[in-house]
Order: C-alpha cells, then structure tokens, then sequence
C-alpha cells in the first residue's frame, strides 16, 4: 500500500520530497505548541490567583491568554499541517512542490508573522475577532498605520501556501485525486477565504451586529474548514498506510466529505445564539449544525470500520493510537455540538467553561492527537533514526489523554454549575467561588499536557541524535508480523 | 468528478460562497430593513461627553489637562473612547466579558434590557465586542452602575473592592495614589460609556 499509492517518481534524479523543510515545520510546530501550552497554563493561574507576574504590562494575563489560542491555531498547526503536505502533497500527485527556495521563504515568514504577532499583543495592538486577533496594523476605521499589518501578511503567507502547493495539485488534474488530497485542495483555499473575509469584512465594511454573524462564521470556518480538512486529510493518508489496508468505504468517503464542505460553513452563526441577529439566520445555523453531525459519524464509522480486524494496531502503532484516540474525542464533541447549539443548552452553558471543555477537546483532543500521531510516523523517517523511546512515547500519550479527559469534564461541570447559577441569580461571587476547584484540576490537566509534550520533545531531540539509523523494511515486517 | 478542478471550484470556492453569503447578506439585510439602522460614526457618539468624563476632569485637574489639553472636549472625548476601546481589545477583556444581554436566563434581571441591534451600529462596535466567555459580568449596560472611583480602586486592585474577584490588576495604568494615566482615563471613559446607545423609546 505504503508505495502503491504514489505515482511513478520524476525521473530526475532529484528528490521528490525534502525533509529539510518538513524538519524545520515540525520542528517550530513543537516549539509554538510549548509556548501556547505554557501561556495556556500561565492563564489559568490567574484564576487561582498565583499569576507570575501581575504587575507586568507586556506579559498582562490578557495578553497570555492571546498567546495561547493564537500560537496553538497560527504557531502548532498551521506549521504541523504544513509539514504533512510537505510529505504528502508529492507523494499522492507524483509532482514536486514549486519550489524549495519558496518553501524557505514560506517557512520564514510564517515564523515571522507569529513573532510579530506576539510582540504586537503584548504592545496592546490585537485585532477585535476572537481566533483572529493577529494585529490589522492599522488605526481602527482609518489607512494610518500602527503596527506592522499582520493580517494582509498572513494572507500574503497563506497565498505563498496555495503556488507551493497547488503547482503539484494541478499538475496532476487529470489524475483521479485520492481523498486526502480532496481535503488538502479545498483547505487550503479555504484558509486564504476565511482568513480575508474574517479580518476584513467585520473590521472595515459591516459594523456590529451584521458583522458578529461574520466573525462568527470565520471562528468557525478556520476550524472546519481548515483545521477539520487538514486533519481528516492526514487520517486518510496515514490510517490505511500504518494498517495496509485501504479505507472501508469510499462512498462514506464522499459523503462525508461533501457533507462537510456544503454543510459546515452555513452553521457559523451558531457561536453567537440568542444574540441580536436575526433568529431565522440563527435557526438556520443551528439545523445545519445538527445535520452536520450526521454525517461526522459517517466519517467515523468508516475509520472504526477500516479499524476492523486490525484492533491489535491500537496496541503496536502509536500513530495508530493518537489517530484513533483523536477519533474518538472528534466524535464526542461533534457529539456534543448537536446538543448545545440548541437553544435549550445554550441559555445554560453559553458563556460558561463548559464551551471551553468543549473547544479544548477539539483542538487538543483531536487535532493536536492527529498531528502528533504523524509526529510519530514522521519523524523517524526525517531524521532517518528509530525513536528513541518508546516509554517516553508512552508517557506522551497518556499524559495527553488523561490530562484531556480531566480537563473536559471538569470544565463541563463547572460550566454547568456556573450555567445554572447564572439562570438562578446567584451572586456573581458565587460563581467564581464555585468554579474555583475546577479551575484547580483544570490547572493540573492542563500540567500534564506540557509534561507530555515534554517528554514527546525529548524524545524527538534524542531520536535526531540517535546513532540508530531507521530501517523502513524492518519497520514493515514488524507491523505485519503482528 | 474528483478531480483537481471540482475540489478547487465547487468545494472551495463555491461551498465557501454560498455559505458566505447567507451569513452576509440575510443578517445585513434584515437588519438595515427591520431596525432601520443609521451608522453613527465615533464624532457623533463623542459629540457630547459624559457627566462621569466631566468628573473625571474635575477630580484630577492637573493630569486631566497635560493628557487632554483643551479639556473636556467632544474631540478629547473621541480620543478617550478610542483609546480605551483600544485597550479592552489589547489586554483581552472581551475574553473574559461579554457585551451583550440575552433574553434567556434571567439576564434582564441582573443587567438591565436585553441588547438589540441597533445598539451596535457605530464605530465602537466595529468590529463588535460581544465576547464568547464570561467570567466577569456583562459590560454592555454598565454606564453608572459603578462610579469613577470605584473603577479607579477596583483597576488599581480588583480585590480591594471585590475580594473574591479573579480579574487581573492594571495598576499600571494609574500612579500609586489613583490618579490615572491616559490609558486609566481612556478605559474609565469608555466603561462609562457602554450603554450609551441604548435608547427605552426605539
Ligand atoms: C481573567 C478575566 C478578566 C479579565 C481579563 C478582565 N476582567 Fe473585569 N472582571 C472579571 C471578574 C471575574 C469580575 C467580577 C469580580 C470583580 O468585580 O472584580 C470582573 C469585573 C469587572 C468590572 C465590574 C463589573 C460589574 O458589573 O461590577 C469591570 C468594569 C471590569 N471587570 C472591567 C474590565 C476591564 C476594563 C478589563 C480589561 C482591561 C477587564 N475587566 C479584564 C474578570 C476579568
């Protein structure tokens, strides 16, 4: 399977692929993923009241808390998924990227957008849209700059993405496209789209209320149609691969990605219910929603079902354990979505933890799960040695995903516990007071991620010293010795 | 069909469009037709300032003019509004308030009218700052609920009014005896304000 699914290599000579670039991605994927996890923790020790440093204006907990989303979606996974492409993009079309001076340049200046990022929220300058508070640079209403323009340069790094990318994408149009590549074509785009629309139309042309139903499609769309695409593109490229067996159904295939690319942007809306715009825009956001969830566990169903017969791979793979254990917080939340769109939930629980659990288990439990798992299949190969460690890996893994089981429920208690207070009048001291202990084992789970990805860093840095070269062969005969 | 040219043009651009423009158009278009909303631009909300921008002048007379020479003026005011709006985006506070007031859990009780749409047709709400978490209280009809002092002594240490209170200091924003900078300024101007637009006869 691992060599039937590539197309015959140019005959150059030349690599298809350089490890080079998808080194340094990964390597900056790791390091932002430290510093958003650490921000996140810093955050939560305000709400037990040990925060570091409370007379800092640079390092203010607001700003932290910046840090945390902006360097977790722009900093972890727009560097992880960029890696995957790096690897896989070649390899299903059979064509190399444009070009590897631009992949240095698109590299460079994605580190660059995050630094200037950072700097720029900690001088105050962070843009009005939750998800997309990368600074506009200019004063609000006006041409005057600022700041350095950080939106239109992401755009710009964005638009980079698409040449390097789309030259193989299109060289191979008459190719019948396998559906990781289905996925990596439309996110793509998407993420240039979004991230115009999002940071443009509420900023500059639709003011208020008309403009929240636009933020709110654009946190939408850069989970589902950008994050959501780039991780259901690298499960089905790495879930058959690591099994050699092809995915169970391709017309679930289609289904569900169709379903996915019509459906999810018109739920937008959703992130704002209840709110001042209109109730039949809100009830239609809220229907697709729970279409959409339908078709999620279509998805899911044939992933499990690919899964069948080779059980045993949960045990004897690591990718195959992240992708899987990703799988299964994927369906809890999308699970979770079809009821809390609704109004019912939503006079509860919104505005409470409970939607924090929720977006930790998301982006934590499920996209930062798939992009390790291709960590694990990734980076001995590009390195060319064996792990190191398969403890440590261990140790990752479970940190990882008791830390997130912890978080999630712990958060979704305190949010319903908040929720009811709320609805009942109690005391806004009554509030913060009972979410207190939550907020204790919130910190702990939250803990026990950072040990994990230290200990996944670890043994990253000590499998790239390693002397022990990688033996591709080896590697298969003892996946299917097992 | 799963080519290069359907995944490029039918999912992403035309999936992408059509859900944009029904997130676009329809809530625009009510909503110019419905509340018949007239923009007002951030001169106009500054045209008069607020009996609290008046006492902030009257309280800190000195500071208040090396900050805003000239006094209490409509342009002065633009400017606090600006700033202060500036730096609720900049330190986060819409992470940890919201800004508008449902109809659902008895939220008219605790904070007054539930928002409508109109209240957010002009510059300070562009883009909106309505907020996703709540861990502080509502700020969308805070105008005169708490007085300059009392933002002066809960900025300068939330705790000291507040005790259980998990919201960070901005004791940086003012000198050790409370007299504020221009960000202090800024921020009491623009928490004064919020509420402004809302209007008992619309
Ligand atoms: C970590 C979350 C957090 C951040 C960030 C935060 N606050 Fe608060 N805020 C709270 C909490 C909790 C309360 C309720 C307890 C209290 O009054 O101190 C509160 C209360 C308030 C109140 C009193 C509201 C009322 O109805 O009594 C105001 C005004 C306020 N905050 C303004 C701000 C401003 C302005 C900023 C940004 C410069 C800000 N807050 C940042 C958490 C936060």
């Amino acid at each position: 399977m691992a060599h039937a699914v590539a197309p015959p290599l140019p005959s150059d000579g030349k690599p298809l692929v350089s490890y080079t670039i998808i080194r340094m991605h990964l390597i900056a994927a790791v390091v932002c993923m430290l510093i958003s996890m650490t921000a996140g923790f810093l955050y939560s020790l305000q709400f037990l009241g040990y925060y570091p440093f409370p007379d800092s204006e640079l390092f203010s907990p607001g700003h932290i808390r910046l840090f945390h989303t902006n360097m977790a979606a722009y900093g972890w996974l727009v560097n992880g998924f960029t890696a995957v492409a790096y690897y896989v993009i070649p390899r299903l079309t059979g064509y190399r990227v444009l070009g590897e001076k631009l992949a240095h340049l698109i590299f460079w200046v994605w580190q660059l957008i995050l630094v200037l990022t950072l700097v720029g929220f900690c001088l105050n300058k962070a843009q009005a849209i939750e998800w997309g508070e990368t600074p506009t640079g200019f004063r609000p209403g006006t041409f005057e700059m600022n700041y350095v323009p950080i939106d239109l340069l992401i755009v710009v790094g964005a638009v980079l993405l698409i040449f390097q990318f789309f030259t193989p994408l299109f060289k191979a149009r008459d190719q019948k496209f396998y559906v990781t590549l289905w996925y990596f074509t439309s996110g793509f785009i998407w993420l240039a789209l979004t991230y115009l629309m999002g940071n443009i139309i509420p900023e500059w042309v639709l003011p208020g209320a008309a403009g929240a139903a636009v933020t709110g499609l654009f946190i939408h769309d850069l989970v589902g149609l950008y994050v959501t695409p780039m991780g259901w593109g690298l499960m089905y490229f790495f879930v058959p691969m690591i099994l050699r067996k092809p995915i169970w159904s391709h017309s679930l295939s289609v289904i569900g990605f169709w379903a996915l690319a019509f459906f999810y942007p018109l739920g937008g809306v959703h992130h704002f219910l209840i709110s001042p715009i209109p109730d039949y825009v809100e009830f239609g956001a809220i229907s697709t929603t729970i279409a959409i969830e339908v078709v999620v566990t279509t998805v899911v169903v044939n992933f499990f079902m690919t899964l069948r017969g080779k059980w045993s791979a949960l045990y004897t793979n690591m990718g195959i354990r992240w992708f899987y254990a990703g799988a299964v917080f994927y369906f809890l939340t999308c699970f979770q979505c079809a009821f809390q769109v609704t109004w019912t939930f939503q006079k509860v629980i919104h505005f409470t933890d409970w939607v924090v659990g929720h977006a930790h288990m998301i982006m934590f439990g499920t996209f930062s799960f798939w992009l390790y798992g291709s960590i694990d299949w990734l980076w001995p190969r590009i390195v060319k040695r064996e792990w190191y460690s398969t403890a440590l890996k261990s140790w990752h893994f479970w940190l990882s995903t008791i830390g997130i089981t912890v978080m999630f429920l712990t958060l979704t208690m305190s949010g319903l516990i908040v929720g009811f207070m709320q609805k009942g009048l109690n005391p806004w001291s009554d509030m913060i007071t009972s979410s207190y202990p939550f907020w204790i084992v919130r910190t702990f789970s939250g803990g026990m991620f950072i040990v994990g990805l230290m200990c996944g860093m670890y043994n990253m840095w000590m499998t790239a010293r390693s002397t022990k070269e990688y033996d591709e062969e080896a590697h298969y005969i003892a996946l299917d010795a097992k | 069909m799963e080519r290069f040219y359907t995944f490029f043009f039918v999912a992403g651009l035309g999936c992408f469009g059509i859900a944009f423009l029904l997130s676009m158009v329809f809530p625009w278009m009510s909503l110019n037709e419905y509340h018949g909303m007239d923009y007002q631009t951030l001169e106009q909300l500054a045209a008069t300032p607020s009996a609290e921008f008046v006492e902030l002048q009257q309280s800190y007379p000195v500071r208040f003019e090396e900050v805003y020479p000239g006094g209490v003026t409509s342009e002065n005011y633009a400017k606090a509004l600006q700033l202060g709006r500036d730096l609720y985006i900049g330190q986060a506070c819409f992470h940890c308030h919201s800004q508008f007031v449902r109809v659902v859990s008895n939220e008219q009780q605790r904070w007054g009218p539930p928002s409508e749409a109109y209240e957010y047709m002009n510059a300070l709400n562009q883009p909106h700052l309505w907020g996703t978490r709540r861990v502080g209280p509502d700020v969308a009809r805070l105008k005169g609920r708490h007085t300059n002092d009392w933002h002066i002594a809960h900025f300068i240490n939330p705790k000291n009014v507040v005790p259980y209170s998990v919201m960070p200091a901005y004791a940086y924003y003012f000198d050790a005896d409370g007299t504020p900078h221009e960000e202090g300024f800024a921020l009491i101007a623009y928490l004064q304000w919020l509420g402004t637009t809302y209007n008992p006869t619309h």
